[in-house]
């Protein structure tokens, strides 16, 4: 799905997003109001520009505009992979950005995620997968790696790992899997206007996706190990 | 370098376990989720592939100078560090207990490649949820503290969780990053990055880079008690997850971009930060090079 196609399924009362380059940033017409858009498109590479860009758009809109919903738009093949990057300090633009999505939550902004491209690694960890939900839509693809490649750093052959995945929630990339995961809440058919009014309208709640990985069957552990170490006893006279 | 493997007081040596009893005060250490609970990856198990019993990642709480806090530490001998359904869901307890407990902070003992591949997408989601909670918990004040110098140094997406910390201590030996050595020569080529160039590797993705940059806010050595020095200091002047320090920091990072934006390698960059003797920078013993440079800043 193209961004404009998108914007006109989510958004039919109007919107005014700029595309620059691989980055979308704007604003639209939202069920009770005026809504911040903001992502990336052409299942962009996010490098140290594109998250100091997000993260900039962002920090404007929790200074103007209090409050004002968020909807992000994902498309993005993961963080640019480039020495000078690295050499940069991307994992800090990263984590910039997304301590900029936790600042936005804390403040009461609401923040959903609609997915509509390649969703991967360190291009959705810092701004798509930090939302309150995150819906995917026709085309939403998350994946961390190739099979290919995972095969060379795991060292196990690749036909062994194509028929692992087969059925595998955990490493078959695709929609398939992080629905199962919890890592996806739901697929939006069309028409999509209606879901996203419901999305913006439900109130922000704590991070429910390793239950919803477990009432899935995709993770049996997570949300149980999480509940005991944040409710374990503690030693005793503290 | 000292013979590293030889010396007992090396932080890049010792295991998780070693490093937390290390850092704490005497005895004070209460794990939670110990080995003995036998909790261990699901997904490993399906692929026939040995697992741990505390699936890499060692949580629970301590006294530092008397100070209550949450520590979670990855064990890199098991997998790398690499983070795994269990692995990510303890770290996220641990975090949630944070923000509901209020300790006087969370020390990250971070040794990790990253997302572990053999669950990649449990992984990942793992992963964004230890984000969410860091910073849930930042948020409501509690400092979260990483501390990185062990042999798998810090990359993938728990580069990215470092980044979302308060502060980082690092030693030289430590490093940090997003696409770590290895994936860079495999993904893009071996023109764009040799990873057998240990000085290119290092000065690209080593502490003293790191805390040139200011990625890192301190710069240690490779020693057990300094680490301990280091988080004491770091947990005394946490940098609270507000506006105003958000837009500080990215007024820091977009200056850093203007100024180093069209460096090839780091020598340039540390060239136009100002650093004086580039081709000592390398053989300085961390506390030389980091009172060289705070002479030099103090007086500019």
């Amino acid at each position: 799905m193209t961004p404009s196609h998108l914007l006109d399924a989510l958004f039919p009362a109007g919107h005014a997003v700029r595309v620059d380059g691989p980055v979308l940033a704007g604003t639209a017409s939202g069920p009770t109001g005026v809504v911040a858009v903001l992502g990336t498109c052409g299942a962009a590479e996010v490098g140290v520009e594109v998250a100091l860009r997000l993260a900039g758009e962002l920090l404007a809109v929790l200074r103007a505009h209090p409050g004002r919903p968020v909807v992000f738009l994902v498309d993005t093949r993961g963080q640019r992979m480039s020495r000078r990057d690295e050499l940069l300090g991307l994992a800090s633009y990263l984590g910039h950005l997304a301590a900029t999505v936790g600042l936005a939550r804390q403040r009461g902004h609401r923040l959903v995620a609609v997915l509509f491209g390649d969703a991967s690694s360190g291009g959705v960890l810092p701004l798509g997968f930090m939302a309150d939900e995150i819906h995917a839509v026709d085309g939403a693809n998350p994946w961390v790696m190739a099979l290919p490649a995972m095969a060379r750093v795991t060292k196990l052959p690749l036909e062994r790992l194509e028929a692992l995945s087969r059925g595998s929630a955990v490493l078959a990339p695709g929609l398939e899997s992080f629905l199962r995961l919890g890592g996806v809440d739901q697929r939006w058919e069309p028409p999509l206007a209606p879901r996203l009014a419901a999305a913006l309208q439900r109130p922000s709640g704590p991070d429910a996706r390793d239950l919803l990985g477990h009432q899935r069957g995709g993770r049996p552990l997570a949300a149980e190990v999480a509940r005991r170490v944040a409710a374990a006893p503690g030693p005793v006279g503290r | 370098m000292r013979p590293a493997a030889l010396d007992r007081r090396s932080w890049r040596e010792a295991t998780a376990r070693r490093r937390l009893a290390a850092l704490l005060d005497p005895g004070s250490f209460v794990e939670w989720l110990a080995p003995a609970s036998r909790v261990t990856s699901p997904h490993l198990a399906t692929l026939g592939l040995p697992v741990a019993f505390d699936d890499g990642a060692v949580v629970g709480e301590g006294r530092l100078q008397g100070q209550r806090v949450l520590l979670a530490a990855q064990e890199g001998a098991f997998m790398g560090g690499a983070v795994g359904e269990v692995h990510g869901a303890k770290l996220t307890g641990l975090l949630r207990r944070a923000l509901r407990e209020r300790p006087a902070g969370v020390l990250l003992l971070l040794d990790s490649g990253g997302v572990r591949l053999q669950e990649a997408n449990a992984g990942l989601v793992a992963v964004s949820e230890v984000m969410r909670a860091l910073l849930e918990a930042r948020a409501a004040g509690v400092p979260v503290i990483g501390l990185i110098g062990g042999a798998w140094g810090c990359f993938g997406g728990m580069g990215i969780v470092a980044g979302c910390c308060d502060a980082l201590a690092m030693s030289e030996e430590g490093r940090l990053g997003v696409s770590g050595p290895d994936v860079l020569e495999t993904v893009k080529g071996v023109e764009e990055l040799d990873s057998a160039d240990r000085a290119l590797v290092w000065r690209t993705w080593g502490g003293k880079h790191r805390w040139l940059l200011g990625d890192a806010d301190r710069l240690v050595a490779d020693d057990l008690g300094a680490f301990r020095a280091a988080a004491l200091e770091l947990l005394a002047a946490p940098r609270p997850l507000e506006l105003e320090t958000l837009e500080a920091s990215h007024r820091a990072l977009a200056r850093r971009l203007e100024r180093l934006g069209g460096a090839s390698d780091a020598r340039e960059a540390w060239r136009s930060l100002g650093v004086q003797d580039l081709d000592q920078v390398a053989g300085m013993e961390p506390e030389q090079l980091v009172r060289a440079e705070g002479a030099r800043r103090g007086i500019r």
